[in-house]
């Protein structure tokens, strides 16, 4: 009876090991746990967890996701200082990935994982998780921003159609204020939806290769390139009459109900994808419908161009279990449960476009995917935080300044050199 | 009386008898306050890194810092204003409070504020001051309250399409005009749908001789020209129009139903057309109390808010112990309740007020939790206080740690007096 039973043991063991080497849907993962530490809250959570709990079924490994929201580089900096960091992180600043990286805190991915990455992606996402040359993470959820959100009713009013060009929006959007409606609200009141907005104008005035050159502080703040992208921002800007009032008080959410609840004050919003899926909680109007979205117009003849942000997964431990989870993060599979639920954009170019629940969402995901290496990760997200991330300092608090008063562009411009200096410098 | 003696003064006096019993507080002690202290103050000397001696730069750092000079600034503001605030807010209602009949009750009620966690209170405040006045309550009462003795204008925010001049009086036009002439006035910068429901058709008068006529429409560009009244378009009542000739004002008229004014008799010589200022006016809108110049007082006094049942508490406490004999007696002697209030009843209290005053600075040094919550990411830098800073730098920007300890030992230094003033008071009080 007992000989049986061990037989009986051993069998089952080996069906298991046998298993996971062929096509890895075995439980063999039991009783092994992964801790994830990622910035999603609420809804967002609620989709990462179907994701983690296919990865579970399949494997049997149990996953503790823990949400660190805007606090996620402290909540994780401080984990490593106690010597206790989580197995796998999803870093929304690959600043901080690098800092880390250099520290010996990140292992480098293994090479299935590097596989994986460089069969989905386009090379741009590649590079953006190496680290002297060794692939430390992947972008497993991005966002476009480069996109403007309008109201359709504010446009019929005026007989607008979606502009092209940086001079054909600020055409329609005096059209707009003619009827009494502000033509953009700002979100001023977070810092990272200017930095955003100044990303979008100088990579399109100053062109990808200065982009990359600023975002590393290769060419100073003070560079004439700077100085062209802030006159054709405070185009915009400079004039009240475009411009939704207490801009500065205005945080990101609020903008966007700004233009799409009611009473609406504003015609449009500009920033990423996710602005449809506060217009679907928060408003009555429906993304597609009264609420669509056109590409970041063309500044001075630009060519087409995303920039870009997004979470990198990155590991922090390289045993069996969290290597299974960083490749099942990398590959398609993992995405399309998340696309499917919406709110999900990818860089993987393997996700079927039909994955993505409706038209604007796939035209987003397309964008990304089409611009292929043409893609910019947020510049503000490559600093060092105390630059590019911090509430009320850095380049946040200084494109607010500058939204308080468009005409000061020499003072802003040292101003950010200044601060980027002393960031950079470190 | 001997036995006594023995008694007490034996095992009091041996300290090889005493270390046994008071071991486990001293670990804890040395474990949760010691240590900690220590080690915030060697930190304080070494780089983000923790591996580099780098001496006082940290300290230096600090202190050359603009944002911890801002912070520094509005602790010191802090300190100043908030206790004696919440003080003498305190005291006021405790006395007050000492003579109703639902005494208790009031002072439950005042006292509840400080079972709310600060965060809590801050996203409270944070709404209740929200600019938009549909949103924030004092915005919405100071609107309110504006609105009843100077009432919104007709047609906010509009404005002439062109060839006209914003003024401090008005928008006047450019080009001067004369008795028989006619013009057209073309408005922006208001929705067609506001428009009232008297309102005509617009159409261009003919020029009569000896007046001056003109018309006055929404100009709606779309589906139409702009500058010239299509069909569709009216005409907006009730505008004020002056005629304004040398700087003094030689007419003024309003804007019928279908958007026509006429200057009937104007004399010779050219006037200029002004649309007075008031016919636009924004709607008031409150003030900006999360903008940078209000920041501080806002959050000081949401922190009054939450921290005078506190103060009315120990100060209620304090009244019940005041010899009732004292304020009869002077009462006796005929003095009035302020003179009372004003010579007995504050002296006698005088320790007590001292208490509260003095936890109450302590508390304000490292007020954190309001200001993270309260202020709005664009002016966090103007109401940032030395408790956040310390935890921007410590933890915030890429974590130095080390200029982060730095705040912190000056931080403790500056809570440091007022905590050896209120442990010397209890030993004194106790002696």
């Amino acid at each position: 009876m007992g000989k049986q039973w061990i037989a009986l043991l051993a069998l089952t063991a080996a069906a298991c090991s046998g298993g996971a080497a062929g096509t890895g849907t075995t439980e063999d993962l039991k009783g092994q746990t992964v801790e994830v530490v990622g910035p999603w809250t609420g809804d967002e959570q609620k989709s990462f967890e179907q994701v983690l709990k296919v990865f579970t079924d399949k494997t049997g490994a149990e996953v503790r996701y823990t949400p660190a929201g805007d606090e996620l580089p402290t909540v994780v900096q401080t984990r490593i200082s106690g010597g206790t960091p989580p197995n796998v992180a999803l870093i929304a600043q690959p600043g901080l990935v690098a800092q880390f990286a250099k520290a010996g805190a990140l292992k480098p991915v293994n090479a299935d994982v590097e596989k994986a990455v460089t069969d989905h992606n386009a090379a741009v996402w590649k590079q953006l998780g190496s680290v002297d040359g060794k692939l430390y993470g992947f972008t497993f959820k991005t966002a476009n921003k480069s996109a403007f959100w309008y109201s359709e009713k504010a446009f019929q009013q005026v007989g607008a159609t979606p502009p092209a060009t940086w001079d054909d929006l600020i055409k329609t959007s005096r059209a707009i204020s003619e009827t009494g409606l502000a033509a953009v609200s700002v979100g001023g009141a977070d810092g990272w939806t200017l930095t955003d907005w100044f990303e979008n104008v100088y990579l399109r005035t100053a062109g990808p290769d200065n982009y990359d050159k600023l975002a590393k502080h290769e060419i100073p703040w003070t560079d004439p390139t700077v100085r062209k992208a802030l006159e054709e921002l405070a185009k915009l800007w400079g004039d009240p009459t475009l411009i939704a009032g207490g801009a500065l008080q205005t945080e990101f959410p609020k903008s966007v109900t700004n233009v799409f609840g009611e009473p609406s004050t504003a015609a449009m919003v500009f920033e990423a994808d996710f602005v449809a899926s506060i217009i679907t909680t928060n408003t009555k109007a429906k993304v597609g419908e009264d609420a669509k979205f056109f590409p970041f117009p063309s500044v001075a003849g630009s060519k087409d161009a995303v920039v870009a942000g997004g979470d990198m997964a990155v590991q922090f431990k390289d045993d069996k279990a969290t290597t299974e989870l960083m490749k099942f993060l990398a590959s398609p599979e993992s995405g399309k449960v998340w696309a499917e639920l919406g709110g999900f954009l990818s860089p993987n170019k393997d996700i079927p476009e039909t994955a993505y629940p409706d038209a604007v969402t796939q035209e987003l995901a397309q964008r990304i995917v089409d611009a292929g290496d043409n893609v910019r990760f947020d510049m503000s997200d490559l600093a060092p935080a105390a630059f590019g991330g911090t509430k009320g300092a850095g380049e946040w608090k200084d494109l607010q300044d500058f939204l308080a008063d468009p005409k000061n562009v020499d003072g802003i411009m040292a101003r950010l050199e200044a601060n980027a200096a002393k960031a950079f410098g470190k | 009386m001997r036995l006594r003696v023995n008694v007490d003064a034996a095992p009091g006096r041996s300290p090889r008898q005493a270390i046994p019993f008071l071991l486990p507080a001293l670990i804890l002690l040395a474990a949760l306050v010691l240590y900690p202290l220590v080690y915030s103050l060697i930190r304080s000397f070494f780089d983000a890194s923790g591996n580099e001696f780098v001496g006082p730069r940290n300290y230096v750092d600090t202190f050359t810092d603009p944002r911890t000079l801002t912070a520094f600034r509005n602790n010191v503001i802090w300190v100043v204003v908030a206790p004696a605030a919440v003080t003498g807010i305190g005291l006021v209602l405790a006395v007050l409070t000492e003579r109703i009949r639902w005494a208790t009750a009031f002072r439950l009620v005042l006292f509840m504020p400080m079972a709310i966690s600060l965060f809590a209170s801050g996203i409270i405040f944070r709404l209740v001051y929200d600019e938009a006045p549909n949103q924030g309550v004092v915005n919405a009462v100071v609107v309110g309250v504006h609105d009843m003795f100077s009432p919104a204008s007709q047609y906010p925010g509009a404005r002439p399409r062109d060839g006209y001049a914003r003024t401090d009086a008005g928008f006047a036009s450019i080009r001067p005009s004369r008795a028989g002439d006619t013009i057209s006035l073309p408005l922006i910068g208001y929705s067609s749908q506001d428009v009232p429901p008297q309102a005509l058709p617009a159409s261009p008068p003919a020029a009569g001789t000896g007046e001056l006529r003109g018309v006055l429409w929404l100009d709606v560009s779309v589906g139409g020209r702009a500058g010239s009244v299509d069909p569709t378009e009216r005409g907006l009542p009730g505008v004020a129009v002056e005629a304004v000739r040398d700087g003094q004002v030689v007419a003024r008229t309003t804007t019928g139903d279908d958007g026509r004014f006429t200057f009937p008799d104007l004399g010779a010589g050219d006037v200029t057309v002004r649309l007075p200022a008031e016919n636009f006016t924004l709607p008031f809108r409150g003030l900006t109390w999360l903008g940078a110049s209000l920041i501080t007082p806002v959050i000081i006094s949401s922190w009054i808010w939450i921290m005078t049942g506190f103060a009315i508490t120990f100060i209620a406490a304090g009244l019940s112990a005041i010899p009732r004999d004292a304020l009869e007696a002077a009462r006796v002697d005929g003095a009035t309740e302020w003179q009372v209030f004003r010579r007995v009843t504050v002296p006698l209290l005088s320790p007590v007020l001292l208490v509260v005053f003095v936890t109450l600075v302590i508390n304000v040094l490292k007020i954190f939790e309001l200001v993270f919550v309260i202020a709005p990411g664009s002016v966090q830098s103007e109401a940032n206080v030395l408790a956040l800073q310390m935890w921007q730098v410590s933890f915030g920007t890429g974590g130095d740690q080390g200029a982060g300890s730095a705040l912190a030992v000056i931080l403790f230094l500056l809570v440091a007096p007022a905590m050896l003033f209120n442990i010397r008071r209890f030993r004194r009080e106790r002696s």
